[in-house]
């Protein structure tokens, strides 16, 4: 009898059932694309950041251990992003410490005009600000595809064909911890600016 | 044209792709039309003559097809050039100071976070503040900011700019946009001609004698002559009609790679404050321009006028939007709003 009815509806459901799952390959292409995008930007900031150290290292000797932080969260970082997409917490993580350390040292910077005047500080320091948004903006982009990825996943009816598409839910990007973004403290061994605003943005730590 | 906001991306880039390819289908058939047009009327005009006079081969129709076509293959494939050329922007290869360092900075950040290829970046010679972008698509994309929108605007406002118009090479505007601009100086230039040719022939061969023309040929004539009068006008209409929705939009989407509205919003101040004209961006470009580069009081409100012909819409109400955004994110944040 109506068996062209059935023919259509199947046909219909094929089509579906082929888009959505072009649509889910498709996400998963872009969400791994977005990926490798954060890791081209986490190895620009790797390599920016020897220069970085060499140049403020003379003048700094009063800051050695936001120096070291610096270091050594960045060698961390370099180690743990070997180990490629699959971790993406931990790189993360790792990224995330070396940012935090990387930002209390920019500030350090900011409180020593001499440091500021000497040399390429400033252009260094357009650098690092760029380099930092790249990977703040890849790590956006990641993290906004990946949840566009997850959605769909999840969502009926696309949920049906997620496991003919091997779709898996994605790692978001850590967002920052919280206290690694506070303003750090400032050792104040050679007082080089007015205190006046050291004292205004170290309000609410223990000042040495 | 209903809500053209509340298409997704890919709406927008297919509504964008469909409309750049009607708006050259158009202007073919518009040339078309002269052509064939005018050689009908000289062919009703010559019927009643002797038959060797009459015109029989279309060939003026076939030639303004032709010129058409020509003409739209050439503003859509050099239109982006044409476009940077015309108001004087100089590519920015090697950045020779801080200031164009970071611009090439900022404009790598945005294509970034928009996740399109790095856009070539152009620098335009003039004091007053304004960007525009261009392109076919985000493959082939160019940005381009004015010497004065550099030296006003902070980091986060120039990066909120670009990011504007990284929005617009996104959804392909650029495309129609740029195209409708190519376009737009085509039948400029091709007004400018034709006024020549038909005031020279106008004094010459007015002593016809008319007695044998019909009233249907005189009808088709006056539309006819009418349509090469109007058709610059015509496409400076659509320029505008084109491009004003597509602003808010824009601004959404830069607000959206920035994360900062605030920015963008701080930058539309600015821009508007330095209100003297944009001297190297003329009016055939107006409509890609981040801020109307020709100063007119007519972007400041409203209204059925502004409707007809502002390509911008008021600023104030493009700053009121992104304020909104801007709060209530800081809102969802916990901060606290700093004005």
């Amino acid at each position: 009898m109506p068996s062209w009815i059935l023919l259509i509806v199947l046909a219909a459901a094929a089509l579906w059932i082929i888009s959505a799952y072009n649509g889910l390959v498709s996400l998963k292409n872009q969400t791994l694309n977005a990926f490798r995008q954060i890791d081209v930007q986490l190895k620009r900031r790797h390599d920016l950041i020897p220069n970085l150290v060499n140049a403020v290292r003379g003048a700094m000797n009063f800051e050695k251990g936001t120096l070291e932080a610096v270091i050594q969260a960045r060698n961390q970082a370099v180690t743990v992003n070997a180990a490629g997409p699959a971790a993406v917490k931990q790189i993360s993580r790792a990224e995330n410490a070396l940012s935090g350390a990387l930002s209390r040292l920019m500030v350090v910077v900011e409180q020593y005009p001499q440091l500021k005047a000497t040399g390429n500080i400033g252009q260094l320091q357009e650098e690092l600000t760029s380099t930092e948004n790249k990977v703040a903006f890849a790590r956006q982009l990641y993290n906004d595809t990946a949840t566009q990825y997850n959605t769909k996943q999840q969502q009926f009816p696309t949920a049906l064909v997620a496991g003919l598409a091997k779709a898996q839910p994605a790692d978001l990007w850590e967002i920052e911890d919280k206290a690694e973004r506070d303003v750090p403290q400032v050792d104040l061994g050679l007082t080089p600016v007015p205190p006046l605003r050291i004292a205004e943005r170290g309000s609410g730590g223990e000042a040495k | 044209m209903t809500d053209e906001a509340s298409l997704n991306l890919f709406q927008q880039q297919e509504l964008n792709r469909r409309r750049t390819t009607w708006l050259l289908a158009v202007f073919v058939l518009f040339f078309a039309w002269l052509g064939f047009g005018g050689d009908y009327i000289y062919a009703l005009y010559t019927a009643h003559g002797p038959p060797a006079a009459q015109h029989h081969v279309w060939w003026f129709g076939f030639l303004m097809l032709a010129v058409g076509a020509g003409l739209a293959a050439y503003a859509y494939r050099t239109g982006p050039e044409k476009v940077l050329w015309a108001t004087g922007a100089e590519e920015v290869v090697d950045p020779v100071d801080d200031k164009q360092k970071q611009l090439v900075n900022v404009v790598e950040e945005m294509a970034i976070a928009a996740g399109v290829p790095r856009p070539r970046i152009w620098l335009v010679p003039d004091d007053d503040p304004n960007a525009f972008a261009t392109g076919t698509d985000p493959q082939h994309a160019h940005v381009a900011v004015t010497q004065g929108l550099l030296d006003l605007c902070s980091r986060d406002e120039l990066q909120a700019v670009v990011g504007h118009e990284l929005g617009h090479v996104k959804n392909l505007d650029v495309r129609l946009m740029t195209t409708l601009a190519a376009l737009v100086g085509a039948v400029v230039l091709m007004r400018d001609g034709t006024n020549r040719i038909f005031w020279s022939r106008g004094s010459g061969g007015g002593s016809r004698k008319k007695g044998d023309l019909g009233p249907l040929v005189l009808v088709l004539l006056v539309v006819w002559i009418l349509s090469w009068i109007l058709a610059p006008i015509i496409t400076q209409l659509l320029a505008v009609a084109v491009s004003r929705k597509r602003e808010y939009l824009a601004d959404a989407m830069g607000a959206q790679f920035t994360r900062n509205p605030l920015a963008l919003a701080s930058a539309l101040q600015k821009i508007e404050a330095a209100d003297m004209p944009t001297t190297h961006i003329k009016s055939g470009a107006a409509h890609m321009c981040i801020a109307d580069p020709l100063g007119r009081r007519l972007t400041a409100r409203e209204g059925l006028l502004a409707d007809v012909l502002a390509t911008h819409p008021p600023m104030a109400k493009r700053v009121a939007i992104l304020k909104g955004m801007g709060y209530a994110q800081l809102k969802k944040e916990g901060g606290v709003a700093t004005p």
